[in-house]
């Protein structure tokens, strides 16, 4: 017994030791960044145009595209994929078409995101002769977005209780009058929060982006153009360390950085903040 | 009332049409990438693509191997380094950790998944790519770098996984269990975890499909040599990293272009095969 007593004392301290190294391993990766990445940014950084080749360039193109491509892949996904999670949670009967729908939600949301990239390149780059786009890269981006979208907004559906929709139904409502006025208010704060994890991975991602939206920027900036090229931060961190010829790849690239990991964390609050207002009215 | 039953049933078409959207672009994805990809058996046997050993498109050679031992090499390590510490994670946040440190750590975990891949290949590259190369020879780009930042990368999603899946087991199972004296390691070993069986196998298998896909924190630190992996710290290069380097100076149409299509269309296959892989897991679970 005394041995049994040793063994589950060692395994206490193996588990312990593994929480905390998970975040020694968080603060090995954050410190960093924020340690060489916070001074680089100034008003400078934020506002000027980048350089391919000089140094002292900024990156505000980077971020205006950054926020402008999420926001469209966002637009374009949200509608389609809180209908199609509605669907699957209010109307879906079990079936072969019910089972075919639930399988490509699952097989999109494995599609690798080069893939998708790729997938994109062929149709806006390629095939509608667009070239690089802003729009291109947001509508590929928003196929990224989508089955994420769907299961969020089905679980958050099938969490809000079957009394609100006999209530709304045994009053005379129609099931999309029940499923506009009750079901969808009493889902949205599930859905949001599934609407940041959407946006922090949109406004960090690479992959889909390099070969859709390009790595260069237009001449000025602002540019809402949305068939004009739009590198955003994180492929900007990409290029300037894998291509780059700029001197100062690596002030850029920490400098990024941490620009993006507060910009994800900046739309965690701005949706969150709401979010637990509602949450309390709801009450 | 007709007002009202029309919107009812358009409502419900329109709703059906963003369902079948996803099922449409699923399957031209798979259409499109699939075509451009096969076309390269036009020019290049099968078998050189398989199974050659040489990369060399301008001369003619399109051996895919080294690509697909990288992947798997890489994406290896990641579940070996990244499995264990993301269960002995979700075994200490369920069953041990006093609540302030499992707030802390459920943060933790969400700032690891808020951080973007590309940042990950970077600190990877740029820290630890060079403590590599000084600590344990060898070019220091390479597989094991980059099965680091894969295990890091896939750690949280079998850490949040596996935490449901240890806290929805039922708990009289446990309590029945510390009943009889055993200690809580034992009931943790011998109750709950093999209640959790088919939830922390599912999560895994996700955690190599999302690993073998990622793209452009293995293509930063792998070294991108097209050559089969021949230390742990040599430069090699993976499916996803040859495409990332290629794709922009191939012009359509070509069989170099193809091959790149054909390893984007293998990736796609692999990662299609893990999701029924967790589907037959899963119901396996739930049969027993």
């Amino acid at each position: 017994m005394g041995r049994q007593q040793l063994v589950d004392r060692i395994a206490t301290g193996v588990l312990w030791a593994a929480g905390v190294l998970i975040l020694l391993i968080l603060a090995g990766f954050l410190l960093p960044i924020l340690v060489e990445g916070l001074p680089v940014i100034d008003w400078q950084f934020l506002s000027t145009r980048s350089s391919a080749v000089r140094a002292g360039g900024g990156v505000g193109a980077q971020l205006f595209n950054t926020v402008y491509i999420t926001g469209l892949s966002l637009l374009f996904s949200l509608p389609i994929g809180v209908g199609a999670g509605v669907y699957l949670a209010e109307y879906a009967r079990p079936g072969r078409l019910t089972e075919v729908i639930r399988l490509s939600v699952e097989a999109l949301a494995s599609v690798p995101s080069i893939v998708l990239g790729l997938f994109g390149m062929i149709i806006f780059v390629n095939y509608m002769g667009w070239g690089f786009t802003i729009l291109g890269g947001a509508l590929s981006l928003a196929l990224l977005n989508l089955p994420v979208l769907v299961r969020v907004t089905e679980e958050a559906v099938q969490a809000v209780p079957r009394s609100y929709r006999e209530g709304s139904l045994g009053l005379g409502a129609t099931r999309w009058q029940t499923t506009a006025k009750v079901v969808l208010p009493s889902a949205l704060p599930g859905i949001l929060t599934g609407l940041t994890l959407v946006a922090g991975r949109a406004l960090g991602e690479t992959a889909v982006l390099i070969y859709t939206a390009g790595v260069t920027v237009s001449r000025r900036f602002p540019n809402p153009d949305l068939m004009a090229a739009g590198e955003t931060l994180a492929v900007r961190i990409w290029s300037v360390t894998s291509e780059g010829l700029v001197p100062d790849a690596d002030r850029i690239a920490m400098g990024s950085s941490a620009l993006l990991i507060l910009l994800v964390l900046v739309v965690n609050l701005l949706i969150a903040l709401p979010l637990y207002r509602y949450r309390r009215r709801m009450r | 009332m007709n007002r009202v039953r029309t919107a009812d049933r358009t409502a419900r078409a329109v709703l059906l049409a963003s369902a079948a959207l996803v099922a449409l672009v699923i399957a031209a994805i798979l259409l499109f990438v699939g075509s451009e990809g096969l076309k390269l058996f036009l020019d290049v046997s099968p078998l050189e693509f398989f199974f050659g050993l040489t990369w060399n498109p301008p001369l003619g050679r399109y051996g895919a191997l080294p690509f697909l031992v990288g992947s798997l090499a890489a994406t290896a390590i990641g579940l070996l380094i990244g499995a264990p510490l993301g269960l002995a994670g979700a075994i200490f946040m369920a069953k041990i950790s006093p609540p302030w440190m499992r707030a802390i750590l459920r943060q933790a975990s969400n700032l690891f998944v808020g951080i973007p891949s590309v940042v990950y290949g970077y600190i990877g590259m740029t820290l630890l790519v060079p403590w590599v190369r000084e600590h344990l020879g060898g070019q220091g780009f390479g597989v094991l770098v980059a099965g680091a930042i894969l295990a890091i990368m896939v750690m949280p999603t079998i850490l949040g996984v596996s935490e449901d899946a240890l806290r929805a087991v039922d708990p009289a199972l446990e309590e029945g269990s510390l009943g009889l004296g055993a200690t809580r390691w034992q009931t943790i070993w011998l109750v709950t975890l093999p209640a959790a069986r088919p939830r922390i196998l599912a999560a895994v298998i996700l955690a190599f499909a999302r690993a073998f896909g990622e793209t452009t924190a293995v293509q930063m630190v792998i070294g991108n040599s097209p050559v089969l992996v021949r230390s742990l710290t040599h430069g090699t290069a993976t499916l996803t990293s040859q495409i990332i380097m290629e794709m922009g100076q191939t012009p359509p149409g070509s069989a170099w272009n193809r091959a790149l299509f054909m390893m984007a269309f293998l990736l796609l296959l692999v990662s299609l095969l893990m999701i029924l892989l967790v589907r037959w897991v899963s119901n396996r679970g739930v049969a027993r």
